[in-house]
């Protein structure tokens, strides 16, 4: 029974993983990348986890792509968009992030091999690994450096959507008159309640 | 199949029909409430032909639903838009699987804890659940090919992030005392102290409005005002398929309800009376479950004919502006005070 959902959903997981990879029409492959991950929490659930799988749709499914097809949405991205090939800066990128991908594979690989050397082996998950108490005591004592750091760099992150967003008052200082009159969205808030 | 797994996939089958019962027969039942509701506000008579007080008129209703012909316009992308009322209509009736509807019941020497799904994440599994639901109105949007359809499934998803984080923290500082995100812990937690509306009046009332945005109800249907957007989200359905957004608004309501009164107001429980481990404490059990969801159901059409829509940019500043820092206040202060041991 479960080496049958596992099965399933594994298949599932990389098959709409190539899809969104090969895709092109953005929205659809939006879609296929929430189905590989209800697979993956799927999997979670198979390996004693289920809060790490009711985590995983409540912040990924459930918001960080509900977010992305906003924007794609917004912006009316269509199908065979102009193709980004020629763009030194994004193959370079790849590059790191494939190094970096193929580094901490390889350090998993390490680790794990050092089990049958007798050193610190990956055991499977164990109930105060996955439960809430394990993990938010892991979290908070443990992890907590790397925790906070990816805090800050969150932190980094809204505050630099926010300056980019901002760019419009910009244009409208140097261009007086270019810009539609405001709107109620921003009038709105100028408006004493 | 050992005897054990058998009872327990029987036990399980049973509790499904009950919830799924309870889910379904909610539908004509609000829609009747709805009509006739709406008429007793604005001084008019309403469906009153068919059957004691025209409570046949859903049931019409639901066989017109059937008879209509459902059309697929040309122009759409047919994969999106025939999934979409599929999927709006999933989370809304899975949600409720981690409601419980009455005490532990002793059958046969055997403890049956009366809810379907008895996970230790049963609050994170209601809202990841729940947070899925967006997607069936992004897809039917998406799908129609039809810009009013398009405005309304953007402002849906908008609105659901955003009410989803007051929402959220309104939950989880009501069960921060608890300690569990089992809601059967959470009942029995109120059972031994007070039901969680009083400690938390302030999550509670974030909670409401939430409710009514995660919902797209009225004041807070701006996904499908008809006024400026046709139908929104769903202009392009028609028949049994227009009919499932509509299923779906009325189930997930009842999710919601189920989920607000077990986590403010005692759940299946009532203070100081003891329902008992017997047959009679989960029929009793359940009925006190119905009766409480009746009323927040009640609430929620009493609200939607008193209060007219509001604007978008009044609905996202309201969101973002003084449901969320309340909402981020009560909970710090609720983990204080139960960090202080003074809850």
């Amino acid at each position: 029974m479960e080496t049958a959902i596992f099965l399933l959903f594994a298949a599932l997981a990389v098959v709409s993983a190539v899809v969104v990879v090969a895709h092109r029409n953005p929205v659809h492959a939006t879609m296929s990348l929430v189905l590989t991950l209800f697979s993956v929490a799927v999997l979670f659930v198979l390996l004693g986890a289920p809060f790490l799988a009711a985590l995983q749709i409540l912040i990924y499914a459930g918001a960080i792509l509900v977010l992305f097809l906003f924007v794609i949405m917004l912006l009316n991205v269509q199908r065979e968009e102009t193709p980004y090939h020629g763009q030194p800066v994004q193959r370079w990128a790849a590059i790191l992030g494939a190094a970096v991908f193929c580094g901490m594979l390889a350090m998993l690989l390490f680790r794990s091999s050092l089990a049958s050397n007798g050193g610190a082996p990956l055991g499977p998950l164990t109930e105060s690994l996955v439960s809430f108490k394990g993990l938010a005591a892991d979290l908070f004592s443990v992890d907590l450096l790397p925790f906070e750091i990816v805090g800050l760099l969150l932190l980094v992150a809204v505050i630099g959507a926010s300056a980019v967003a901002k760019r419009p008052t910009a244009e409208e200082r140097l261009a007086p008159g270019r810009r539609l009159p405001e709107g109620p969205l921003d009038g709105a808030e100028d408006q004493p309640r | 199949m050992s005897p054990e797994l058998t009872a327990n996939l029987a036990a399980t089958a049973a509790k499904m029909v009950v919830a799924l019962g309870m889910l379904l027969t909610v539908v004509p039942v609000m829609v009747w409430v709805e009509r006739r509701g709406s008429a007793l506000m604005q001084d008019r008579p309403g469906p009153n032909r068919l059957g004691p007080f025209g409570l046949f008129q859903a049931l019409a209703d639901a066989l017109k639903f059937f008879f209509k012909e459902d059309v697929t316009p040309t122009a759409v992308d047919r994969v999106m838009y025939l999934a979409a009322p599929v999927l709006v209509l999933l989370p809304a009736l899975t949600t409720f699987s981690v409601i419980p509807f009455g005490p532990d019941l002793l059958w046969n020497g055997r403890r049956i804890p009366l809810l379907v799904a008895d996970v230790d994440a049963g609050v994170l599994l209601f809202l990841a659940l729940g947070s899925l639901g967006v997607y069936g109105l992004v897809m039917a949007g998406y799908g129609s090919n039809n810009k009013f359809s398009l405005l309304g499934s953007l402002r849906a998803s908008a609105q659901l992030i955003s009410y989803e984080l007051a929402l959220t923290l309104a939950v989880v500082a009501a069960i921060l005392p608890v300690g569990s995100f089992r809601l059967p812990d959470v009942v029995a937690y109120q059972q031994a102290h007070v039901w969680t509306v009083l400690p938390q009046i302030l999550g509670f009332l974030v909670f409401l409005v939430a409710s009514f945005a995660e919902t797209n109800r009225l004041p807070f249907d701006l996904a499908e005002a008809e006024s400026e957007l046709i139908a929104g989200f769903h202009t392009e359905y028609s028949a049994m398929r227009f009919a499932s957004f509509f299923m779906a608004e009325y189930i997930a309501m009842t999710s919601l309800s189920a989920l607000g009164v077990t986590l403010y107001f005692g759940g299946w429980s009532l203070p100081g009376i003891h329902l008992g481990n017997g047959w009679l404490g989960a029929v009793l059990g359940l009925l006190v479950l119905t009766a409480k969801i009746a009323v927040a159901l009640a609430v929620f059409v009493w609200v939607r004919w008193t209060f007219p829509r509001f604007r978008y940019d009044q609905l996202m500043r309201l969101g973002w502006k003084v449901l969320l820092p309340i909402a981020l206040v009560n909970f710090l202060l609720t983990a204080v005070l139960t960090l202080l041991g003074k809850i």
